[in-house]
């Protein structure tokens, strides 16, 4: 099943990923190629997770995995089948949080057998210019898993090619820009605080690949 | 055993009679190219040790890129007119695809850069049923009357007649100017050329990358005036001068091997090509500037965005073919 998740990344949403963003990466080698590890992006589009996915140097996508809101992922059918299959994510019942239930814990499960985590903590797609607040569930896991090192990573441009809501994709190139990895200290608002800070920092390091 | 042997023959008699079906220029063309390239490789191999202090990485990444690219190009000409606008078509999107993702275009207009991309598809087909009376008035009249009224359509008026600018300025260059060169393989073999309709391209190509690449030598040999600093500021008028001597005088020498051109056309051609290919590497330059680009991507190592490869070619595609058309070409 893993090969078969490779393959089709590989040969089938690598090329189609390339044709629609163009899918310029900054600091690629950063990217780390074993877990524990967990990658921090802004979210605008589907297209964010694709983009990560297929510019993502081979030797690591098997421990790649998207954290994702189970309710929306995981309606059955051919999404649930997708998600699980080729995506490869792991399941966060978001509307479970709040009432008593541990909704991080197959995340953390995740990190602790050696994957690498892909997390949008703004927790949905945003208009794909201002980031929202950050949820606090990304210092948990730093702080439960501090061996794991997060790696901020701006995705400029996804949500152009398919906006929150756009049925049509269209070709727009987009840039991937991987920061310097951030470790837990301790603390979480001075975590918080650095973290939103590194991403603000790679934001004004993207192209004007952004609607006027 | 013999069936081997038998097909051994017949893939290499193949290959024997495809290059045989060629236009000796454009393999000797080619062959010289092709030295050149081996020259520059030498060159980088050489520089560390006379050097040691410098870094190459660039000036090697520039060099290996240009196999790549004189790969596709070369095989596509070899191959015929099919490969050339496929292959046309593929660098229109990309570089239409570049400068509508960095120019300012609204978010309402998301949709009016896929009417680009549609626009760029019926222009690559009238190339392909070979109908230029078709191919000349689609972009320039009804395109650039379409786009604005599909964005009036939407009803987003801030920004409104810029915004048409900047549509219409991306699919003339990205795609009318650079379909020109696809165009040119639909000239008949009927026609009086000396290294067919591959020779013509061939030479466009040849002309105004060495152009691009004469000034930049003459520029860090010899410049010291400033030609357009607000813009570029590395470009001198020794580098444009000597650029245009340069190529002016290929053309001169090298243009009746692989065109039709002589006299006056051929003079034409010399004097105004090198002075296209500056203006478009100018005037993109100054399309980077105002967005704040140095690079339009990083598609192509050490050359930046397929629009900065191709920025001369936008301005010297249309006028190459306009002299041929006028002076020597029937077809068009």
């Amino acid at each position: 099943m893993r090969l078969f998740r490779r393959l089709v990344l590989v040969l089938i949403a690598r090329p189609i990923a390339r044709i629609f963003t163009g899918a310029d990466i900054v600091g690629r080698e950063r990217l780390p190629l074993k877990g524990p590890a967990i990658l921090v992006a802004n979210h605008a589009s589907h297209v964010d997770t694709i983009l990560m996915l297929t510019l993502y140097p081979s030797k690591g996508l098997d421990r790649v995995r998207p954290a994702a809101a189970a309710d929306y992922f995981l309606r059955g059918g051919l999404i649930s089948w997708l998600s699980n299959t080729i995506i490869g994510i792991v399941p966060v019942a978001r509307d479970k949080a709040g009432a008593g239930v541990d909704v991080l814990a197959p995340v953390r499960e995740a990190l602790k057998a050696g994957d690498i985590i892909l997390i949008f903590p703004e927790g949905t797609r945003g208009d794909g210019e201002a980031m929202s607040d950050f949820k606090s569930g990304v210092a948990r896991l730093a702080a439960d898993v501090p061996e794991a090192p997060v790696i901020p990573v701006w995705l400029q441009g996804a949500g152009r090619v398919l906006p929150k809501g756009g049925v049509v994709p269209v070709p727009m190139n987009c840039t991937v820009l991987v920061g310097e990895p951030l470790h837990w200290q301790g603390d979480k608002t001075t975590f918080m605080t650095e973290l939103r800070q590194r991403m603000e920092d790679l934001h004004a390091k993207a192209p004007p690949q952004r609607w006027a | 055993m013999l069936g081997a042997v038998d097909r051994g023959i017949f893939g290499m008699d193949a290959i024997t009679a495809f290059f045989a079906a060629q236009p000796p220029a454009v393999l000797w063309g080619l062959g010289v190219v092709l030295g050149v390239l081996t020259l520059a490789v030498a060159v980088t191999a050489v520089l560390p040790a006379l050097k040691p202090a410098g870094d190459f990485t660039n000036l090697r990444q520039r060099i290996s890129s240009w196999w790549v690219m004189i790969a596709l190009l070369a095989g596509a000409l070899l191959i015929g007119w099919q490969a050339v606008t496929a292959l046309f078509l593929v660098i229109s999107f990309i570089a239409l695809r570049e400068f509508l993702s960095l120019a300012p275009v609204r978010r309402e207009d998301r949709l009016i850069v896929l009417a680009a991309f549609v626009a760029m598809l019926i222009n690559y087909l009238f190339i392909v049923i070979d109908d230029y009376g078709l191919y000349r008035v689609f972009i320039p009249t009804y395109v650039f009357l379409i786009i604005p009224f599909l964005m009036a359509c939407i009803g987003q008026t801030r920004a409104f007649l810029a915004t048409t600018a900047t549509f219409h300025w991306a699919i003339v260059t990205c795609v009318y100017n650079l379909g020109y060169i696809a165009f040119l393989m639909r000239t008949p073999a009927s026609e009086a050329l000396p290294a067919g309709a591959a020779g013509l391209v061939f030479f466009l190509l040849v002309a105004t990358e060495a152009n691009d690449v004469a000034q930049y030598i003459w520029g860090k040999l010899f410049g010291r005036r400033k030609i357009v600093p607000k813009v570029s500021p590395n470009k001198t008028w020794e580098g444009f001068l000597g650029g245009w001597l340069t190529t002016g005088l290929l053309i001169w020498f090298v243009g009746p091997v692989f065109t039709p051109l002589s006299g006056i056309g051929l003079a034409v051609l010399a004097i105004f090509l090198p002075v296209a290919g500056f203006a478009g590497d100018v005037t993109m330059s100054a399309i980077k500037r105002d967005i704040g680009v140095k690079d339009t991507s990083a598609l192509i190592p050490g050359h930046g965005g397929l629009l900065d490869r191709a920025d001369s070619l936008t301005f010297t595609a249309p006028l190459y073919f306009h002299i041929l058309a006028y002076f020597a070409l029937g077809h068009f």
